[in-house]
């Protein structure tokens, strides 16, 4: 397939934006269980939101994927069928419940509703919190089930597509997360950054067996099967178009495999085994490596998600064996 | 329940492309228009078509021959685009298993054409919108038109008859005998889309053409001894002549 540029912002972004506040909400409750310390100053609200943020921008990016932005709103009708209209609903719900646990943190507008076990109290803004982590599980398996549903794109077809996203999504957020707790030099850092690590592992560790399950595939397709002429030796002289058609554009990457393969050294790296190293080595005060490990992080996903298209082949280019 | 679909003869096809050009004029100027044409007469000229004839050689040079395929939406009875698409654009019709685009509502987020393994979708690069072969719907109910004008206009167009229009779950119609007499077959149906519009396959044709078929036994001719006559040594009408 070729990289659809503004679903890679998407669900990059998105992604980074669902872990990072996984990150504090999770922390949040081990601030209540007391197995980890309150910050002096609080800022989960500010971190949740520059996560709706994230998700606004990822949203924003999905708008340059469409032909008719302005009837955007339909996409929500089909949500008995279809992972894209779900994911149409579920990403503005995230948004509203982190946005909702953002303001009740930020406006100190928050107050005990419950006490869970006679002792830990549980304000609204955690049982906002709550709604808002549903809403971001329901969101990350929707997104990849936009593209692990489409059974004959068979990279794509696989419970790993769902596992993938959910973890290098957590990952990103995570990292993020301890930029800010190293900023802030927020007591529970080391609860960030030993998640953001095995995280990064975890998705590593997936995101490589997906490689190499993807390298074993053999499509059940082949030309013969595509136009039925059950022949060894099949030549296409014609495609039926001159000047290319949308199938030879939105199809066909004209990638090299020296690039292709740059890529996936590159997510590699870039993704995973850097940012690993980087977070390892920092300590609380380590803004700079943190927020470094972030970056490269992300522009590491980036190229994962690229990637992500260039390794799925789509049976109908075995209609345009000849590109001319 | 109705199936309408074509059945394309591989074995009469011979690639004139007049289905792909009334087509495409029909569409661009019905209701399914207009279709794009970008660069029609400079260098690479590209532009929505619904209908495209692809060829292939087959087999190895002196032993091959040209298949010409056209190719099209294949209005699948278990379509996988029309669950996907996000709006309810995407539909197949229940009364006669048309698969159509509701250009009004889709917004060309082309994740349909993702869900198409024959890559039968195309996005037009002028109205933004998914399009795709409608089987001429405009045409089939149209009572102003005469009957046998009531067709998808590739049917009509082709001068070898190598598409057959009908309604494949009638035994009775034209299209589900000749998948049935001539072993009409389905694309890639290893992915399980069941599509409605069948091909049929290259068949060797010959005929055993015998002595008798050509020299008549009980010619009176023969009969009276006055066989054809001698070949001539003259110059003929044929020998002088030379347009
Ligand atoms: S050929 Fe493609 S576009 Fe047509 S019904 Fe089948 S899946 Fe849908
Ligand atoms: S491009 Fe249009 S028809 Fe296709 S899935 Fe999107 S909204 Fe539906």
């Amino acid at each position: 397939m070729k990289p659809a540029i503004s679903v890679i912002f998407l669900t990059t972004l998105i992604g980074a934006g669902q872990g990072l506040f996984l990150a504090f909400y999770s922390a949040d409750w081990f601030v209540l269980l007391g197995i980890l310390r309150a910050p002096l100053n609080d800022y989960s609200g500010h971190a949740a939101a520059l996560s709706v943020l994230l998700l606004a921008l990822g949203l924003a990016a999905s708008f340059f994927h469409l032909g008719h932005p302005e009837r955007a709103w339909r996409a929500a009708a089909m949500w008995r069928s279809s992972w894209l209209s779900r994911e149409v609903i579920a990403l503005p719900a995230a948004m509203l419940l982190i946005l909702g646990y953002a303001v009740l943190k930020i406006s100190a507008m928050d107050s005990i509703v419950l006490l869970l076990g006679e002792s830990i109290p549980i304000s609204i803004s955690m049982v906002v919190g709550f709604g808002a982590v549903l809403a971001i599980c329901t969101l990350f398996v929707c997104t990849a089930m936009i593209y692990a549903c489409l059974k004959f794109l068979r990279q794509w077809h696989s419970p790993l597509t769902v596992l993938n996203f959910l973890l290098m999504g957590c990952a990103s957020g995570f990292t993020l997360a301890s930029a800010l707790a190293s900023y802030s030099q927020d007591g529970r850092f080391a609860y960030f950054v030993g998640m953001a690590i095995f995280l990064t592992l975890a998705a590593l560790i997936f995101r490589f067996a997906t490689l190499l399950r993807n390298k074993g595939l053999r499509s059940p397709s082949s030309l013969q099967s595509a136009i039925g002429v059950h022949h060894p030796t099949i030549r296409q002289i014609a495609q039926g178009a001159m000047g290319g058609s949308f199938n030879t554009r939105a199809f066909i990457h004209n990638y090299g495999a020296s690039i292709v393969r740059l890529a996936r050294r590159g997510f590699l790296l870039l993704g995973f085994v850097i940012p690993l190293l980087l977070l390892q080595i920092s300590n609380e005060s380590s803004i700079l490596i943190c927020s470094l490990a972030f970056v490269l992080q992300y522009l590491g996903l980036l190229a994962e998600r690229w990637y992500f298209f260039i390794e799925a082949e789509h049976p109908q280019n075995l209609y345009y064996q000849m590109i001319s | 329940m109705t199936q309408l679909a074509l059945v394309i003869d591989l074995n009469t096809c011979v690639g004139c492309h007049a289905c792909v050009t009334s087509c495409k004029e029909w569409n661009t100027s019905g209701q399914a228009g207009p279709m794009v044409d970008q660069n029609p007469y400079a260098a690479d000229p590209t532009g929505t078509f619904f209908n495209r004839v692809q060829s292939f050689e087959v087999g190895t040079f002196p032993n091959t021959q040209t298949v010409h395929f056209p190719k099209s939406c294949l209005h699948c009875e278990d379509p996988p685009c029309v669950p996907v698409c996000p709006t309810g654009a995407s539909y197949k019709r229940a009364e006669d298993g048309i698969v159509l685009v509701d250009y009004d509502k889709c917004i060309g987020c082309e994740y349909c054409s993702w869900a198409c393994p024959y890559g039968a979708r195309e996005i037009d690069e002028q109205q933004k919108v998914m399009k795709k072969c409608t089987l001429c719907v405009d045409r089939l109910y149209d009572e102003s038109l005469p009957e046998a004008e009531r067709k998808p206009v590739c049917v009509l167009s082709c001068p070898t008859s190598a598409r057959i229009y009908g309604d494949i779950h009638d035994p009775e119609s034209d299209a589900s005998k000749a998948i049935s007499d001539a072993g009409g077959y389905q694309l890639m149906p290893e992915w399980g889309t069941a599509p409605a519009n069948h091909y049929l396959p290259r068949r060797k044709v010959s005929i055993a053409v015998h002595d008798e078929d050509l020299q008549r036994v009980d010619n009176p001719l023969r009969k009276e001894d006055r066989g054809p006559r001698k070949p001539t040594t003259r110059t003929t009408l044929d020998d002088s002549t030379s347009w």
